[in-house]
């Protein structure tokens, strides 16, 4: 114990001693060192920092000392200080770290839980694949044509080169709407001149109609058969037809643009090959086959739809000059592209609306 | 059309080793569409030969009559062979399958032991080779077919490659051995021999073989008739006509039958064998009278069209002309005057006689696609000629030949067309050749700039130049075309009601609903089970003539019927929490369906005409429609699942109207506003502005019973095509200054709509109202009954300052004043 009227001898004042003051300090270093945990820290930062602590005692005595002295002591006692002070805040911080580290794991959750709390739905393959063929060809410049199911058989046959005789309008397959008041029993005819539109064409046949070329249109669309449900028909099922009508359109343009087509909706290495064949609405008309490399039984020729030049009788009935215009037709069916596009065994999947099956398509991008 | 390569090869040079792969390439790089190819030589493996009958002994004593054979096959032995059919006799020629041999199906012959005798191979019927239905005994070949033990399939037609041609309605001639022959030497380049020019015409002496009286020359303008005397009633068709019939899929008939079919086949001509001696007084050519009838070959008895072409005799019509004979004048097994028929009828007539009688028949799909007016005299010539020969008669040398043929019109064309549609060049001289190939006489006029095409007269389908365009496309190779992408104009995109649509349809797939794409088809049952009532125009349907169920006869009206089948679907095959949605069209008739107009096809009709035609079309809008039952949200380890309610059909119809730019507003559809197939208190009308455009809710519970859908099954369904389209929106100046948030709880009546009273309030809160939230809603015994609280989050912020709480106070007091003044609310706790 020093007192205050003490005569000065620094060796005196045992506690600015610079032995004391060292020992202070490793003694602080080994305590906090020793600390496990942040209340054991916290408990020893008073012993250590406190009031009492043996520095903090040092620090007072300072005032005893002759003037001379003071500076040199001061600046011990500062040093000792912050040497405990930076052991304290080092084993603080490493203890907070140490803690942090702890609770994290501790709210470690199984992230393998399934998270499913939404709901997902699913737009209908076919309606994706319209989408995409509608986007292609908008890119290339063409607009989406549309037109009713119910329809005028003008714009289903007759515009189309099929009069009510010609062979081809019974192979159609027709759903007739029967006139109100019209007796089925009677025998009586209760033709309505409206149908189910047979194919997408009438929407092309409105077109030019309507309008006056350049024409570069494409219509997806459901159409109607009297086919019954099987794994290969469908008597409502989808088309898309694209129609060019413009100055110098010739078949060449109509084989570029099914090989573009085929390419963007099936793939690289898709081409195209046309087949001598029979259309009313087209004179020269063609089969399509489309070489698919991706065929899931390996790389084949598959039939995909009809084309050929308009046919100048149709372009007439449509009030489309055949000196002055010629254009190209091209139809083909989507349920047809998603079975061998998506490897789809059955069309029947296709129209039951089983969620399963819409879903198992995801998006597609 | 199914014809052996072996009767092709007969009218052109084919390569020796052609296969059935290259055939299939060759026809169809013409045009002609192969339907199925078979190579029937592999259709019978190991030893098949012709055997003679030596000897033959009945066995006793069985349950069915059995024959042990003896048969000459050629070696040195006779070979034992047990037989069950009866129709042969000794001396017989037969078709023997030795021991070895696979017969199709798999069927292998073995010596084996039965009914007490050694069985060294089997006696064929043709059944049992493939060759045709036949299996009225085995076959007997006409005596000096060939010698015993010589190989069996060439006398059968098993040495062949079969091919199935499917013709298109265009190439009526293709019908034919003559015209596919035709078309394989223009594919392959070999020599063509047209089966008409090799027959030696009969001359004639001037006079008539029989009187032929054609009263209507646009109904034929072609009747050719020759006469055989003295036919053999009982003499065997050859066997290699009754094989090439069978490939055909022709049954064998009789002699003259046989060889009129057989002609058909091979020349494309059909003809019609009539018995001399039953036919009284000349044969008249004319449409049928008002009242005829006539029993035709099938047994029918049909009543006639005025418009149906027949032939008559002195006792009436006697055959439906192109399409069917009658019963009483065809050949038959006593017949030994055969007067042979071959004519041309109008194509165009003969197609609406077999509509209208429902008579597709190999000679009327034949008239109705054209066939060639120049070779009846010719057909007629062979005919006889076959019949003399096989059927030993005496061809009477008078011909009926009544001819008014008008010769095809020349067409007229610009020799560069070709060029100009193919996007190629073809030399002029290239494209003469190629019509002159085809059998067209070409005149090349104006300096080499036109030429004047006449048609052959089996190509009654070349009538415009387009059509004459595409033969040199065809024959010079549609592989030959290059490709080019032709350069549309710049375009617009998508409209913005198919840009809505594209949304509107993702928005409800990304809110969990799955797309279906149902038949649009319903019927009155269903109508009835979603409770619909009479005059209800959704019972309004345009109705099919034709459906493809009496249940089902309509057009939808609603997309609910087919969306909720496939719902019921999904949950029977044990699907539970399901959301499905539909975007499609309905039909609307909105009256009576009247009859449309029928328009030319010259140019297009008046633009009168054209919207009276469409104004008879029903009204098509699209709609949107979203069905759900089971769990909304799903239950999981987080806990239970939420079940869909009422709310989740609303709010469905929200995410569609959003996604399409538009809010709907609500309102109770209940009371005399109720509408099926909904629960009367659960409701909600779907509003843009004044007009109810739809509404949603939980279907009616009777209506979930009577389809068999579990209880609280929730729906909703708009008309897209009802919403307007939004303009460009204004973007929002956000505020960052602090956000003042006052809780208020208001009682009012409990048949309150809580969609009113928070109108009120937004009207009544002024701008600087940001949002507000209605976040519990109570009722209970110390509200008093008939009253429920409310309770309103309201979050008031202003654009440019900190409000005061003054101001937030102010501005909610005056929320309430108005919510007070128009509902009577009074501040909960206050």
């Amino acid at each position: 114990m020093t007192y205050r009227n003490d005569p000065y001898d620094p060796k005196q004042a045992m506690l600015l001693a610079q032995d004391a003051l060292d020992d202070a300090v490793a003694t602080a270093d080994k305590a906090f060192a020793g600390a496990s945990d942040l209340d054991a820290l916290a408990a020893l930062k008073s012993q250590h920092l406190g009031d009492r602590a043996p520095i903090s005692l040092a620090r007072r005595e300072i005032g005893s000392l002759p003037p001379a002295a003071k500076a040199d002591a001061g600046k011990r006692v500062n040093e000792a200080r912050v040497a405990v002070q930076a052991a304290y805040d080092a084993r603080l911080a490493a203890l907070t770290a140490e803690r942090e580290e702890r609770v994290l794991v501790e709210e470690t959750v199984d992230v393998t839980l399934p998270t499913g709390r939404r709901p997902r739905g699913a737009q209908h393959p076919l309606t994706a694949i319209m989408d995409r063929v509608g986007d292609l060809f908008v890119g290339m410049g063409y607009e989406i044509a549309e037109g009713p199911e119910v329809e005028w058989e003008w714009y289903n046959f007759d515009a189309l080169n099929m009069h009510p005789d010609h062979p081809a309008r019974s192979m159609m397959d027709t759903f007739f709407v029967a006139a109100s008041g019209s007796d089925k029993d009677s025998g009586k005819d209760a033709d309505s001149r409206i149908v189910l539109r047979t194919h997408t064409s009438p929407v092309q046949a409105r077109t030019m109609t309507t309008r006056t070329p350049p024409i570069y249109i494409v219509c997806p669309g459901r159409v109607y058969r009297t086919d019954e449900l099987d794994a290969t028909h469908t008597p409502v099922f989808h088309q898309v037809e694209g129609l060019v009508i413009d100055k110098g359109i010739t078949m060449a343009h109509l084989k570029g643009t099914l090989d573009h087509f085929v390419k963007g909706l099936f793939g690289p290495g898709t081409e195209t090959r046309l087949r001598p064949s029979y259309f009313p609405f087209v004179e020269p008309g063609a089969e399509i086959d489309m070489w698919f490399p991706h065929h899931r039984d390996g790389a084949r020729w598959v039939e995909w739809g009809g084309c050929g030049m308009v046919n100048p009788r149709v372009l007439r009935a449509c009030g489309i000059d055949p000196d002055e215009y010629s254009g190209f037709a091209f139809g083909m069916g989507i349920e047809r592209a998603l079975m061998f596009r998506n490897a789809a065994a059955d069309m029947r999947d296709m129209v039951e609306g089983d969620v399963r099956y819409a879903r198992a398509f995801g998006w597609e991008a | 059309m199914r014809v052996p390569l072996s009767w092709l090869r007969e009218h052109v040079d084919l390569p020796q080793d052609l296969t059935a792969d290259g055939l299939e390439k060759a026809l169809v790089k013409v045009g002609l569409e192969v339907e199925e190819m078979t190579d029937a030589g592999a259709s019978v493996q190991g030893p098949l030969v012709v055997g003679r009958v030596e000897s033959i002994e009945e066995l006793q004593g069985l349950k069915k009559p059995i024959r042990y054979c003896l048969v000459d096959v050629g070696g040195e032995q006779p070979q034992g062979i047990i037989c069950g059919a009866r129709n042969f006799a000794e001396g017989d020629l037969v078709v023997v399958a030795l021991p070895g041999a696979v017969l199709p199906g798999g069927f292998a012959i073995a010596a084996r032991k039965t009914y007490g005798h050694i069985s060294n191979g089997m006696i064929c019927s043709a059944r049992e080779l493939g060759v045709s239905d036949e299996h009225d005994g085995i076959i007997v070949l006409p005596a000096g077919t060939a010698a015993p033990g010589a190989e069996a399939r060439p006398v059968v037609g098993l040495d062949d490659i079969v091919v199935e041609i499917n013709v298109t309605p265009d190439r009526g001639y293709c019908f034919s051995v003559r015209g596919i022959a035709r078309e394989l030497s223009h594919s392959l380049g070999g020599a063509y021999r047209d089966p008409v020019a090799a027959v030696v015409p009969i001359e004639g002496d001037g006079t008539e073989a029989y009187r032929i009286d054609v009263r209507d020359s646009v109904a034929c303008d072609r009747f050719t008739a020759v006469a055989v005397r003295g036919v053999d009633p009982a003499a065997p068709t050859p066997q290699w006509m009754k094989a090439r019939l069978a490939v055909a899929g022709i049954r064998s008939i009789s002699l003259p039958v046989d060889i009129t079919n057989y002609l058909m086949i091979e020349t494309g001509q059909p003809m019609h064998a009539w018995d001399l001696e039953r036919l009284t007084g000349p044969l008249v050519v004319r449409r049928a009278a008002e009242g005829e009838t006539l029993t035709t070959l099938d047994g029918v008895r049909r009543a006639l069209h005025p418009q149906d072409i027949v032939i008559a005799d002195d006792t009436g019509v006697v055959s439906l002309a192109a399409v069917m004979g009658g019963s009483t004048t065809e050949v038959s097994a006593t017949t030994v005057d055969v007067l042979l028929e071959a004519a041309h009828w109008d194509p165009l007539s003969v197609a609406r006689t077999i509509r209208r009688h429902k008579l597709p028949s190999e000679a009327g799909k034949r008239y109705e696609r054209g066939v060639d007016p120049q070779i009846t005299a010719a057909a007629c010539a062979r005919a006889a000629a076959l019949l003399a020969e096989y059927g030993g008669g005496t061809v009477d040398p008078r011909v009926t030949d009544v001819y008014s043929v008008v010769p095809p019109a020349p067409v007229t064309m610009a020799l560069t067309r070709p060029s100009e549609l193919a996007g190629i060049d073809y030399t002029p001289e290239r494209v003469v050749e190629i019509l002159t190939m085809i059998g067209a006489s070409v005149e090349v006029e104006d300096a080499g700039a036109r030429a004047v095409v006449t048609p052959p007269s089996w190509r009654s389908d070349l009538v415009d130049p387009a059509d004459l365009v595409e033969e040199v496309l065809r024959l010079d190779g549609y592989d030959r075309i290059p490709s080019v992408l032709p350069i549309a104009p710049p375009g617009a995109g998508l409209t913005v009601t198919q840009r809505r649509r594209r949304i509107v349809s993702r928005a409800l797939a990304d809110a969990g609903f799955t797309e279906s794409l149902c038949y649009p088809f319903i019927g009155a049952a269903t109508l009835d089970a979603l409770r619909i009532p009479a005059g209800d125009p959704r019972r309004d349907l345009v109705l099919l003539r034709n459906p493809l169920s009496e249940e089902e006869p309509g057009m939808r009206t609603t997309l609910l019927p087919p969306l909720l089948a496939a719902l019921r679907r999904n949950l029977g095959r044990g699907l539970r929490d399901l959301a499905l949605y539909e975007l499609g069209t309905v039909f609307l008739p909105g009256g009576p369906v009247r009859v449309a107009p029928s328009a030319g096809v010259d140019g297009p009709p008046p633009a009168e005409e054209l919207r009276a035609a469409e104004a008879l079309l029903p009204h098509q809008p699209w709609h949107v429609a979203a069905v759900m039952a089971g769990d909304a949200d799903p239950a999981g380890w987080w806990g239970p699942g939420r079940p869909a309610d009422w709310a989740d059909a609303v709010d469905a119809a929200r995410v569609a109207a959003e996604a399409a730019g538009v809010t709907l507003t609500v309102r109770a559809a209940a009371g005399p506003d109720a509408v099926a197939p909904w629960h009367p208190g659960r409701c909600a009308a779907l509003l843009v502005g004044d007009t109810v455009v739809g509404h949603a809710g939980e279907l009616h519970p009777a209506v979930c019973a009577a389809l068999d859908l579990p209880r609280r099954t929730v729906a909703m369904e708009f008309d897209l095509d009802a919403l307007p389209i939004p303009g460009v929106s204004t973007a929002p100046r956000l505020s960052g200054f602090p956000t003042a948030l006052l809780d208020v709880a208001l009682v009012v009546d409990a048949a309150t709509p809580a969609g009113d009273v928070e109108s009120a309030l937004t009207e009544g809160a002024g701008k600087l109202l940001e949002s507000v939230r209605l976040f519990d809603v109570y009722e209970g015994a110390q509200l008093g009954e008939g009253r429920k609280s409310l309770a309103y989050k309201l979050t008031f912020r202003a654009p440019d300052r900190t409000l005061t709480g003054e101001e937030a106070l102010a501005a909610r007091d005056a929320a309430v004043a108005v919510a007070a003044d128009r509902f009577g609310a009074v501040l909960r706790g206050a």
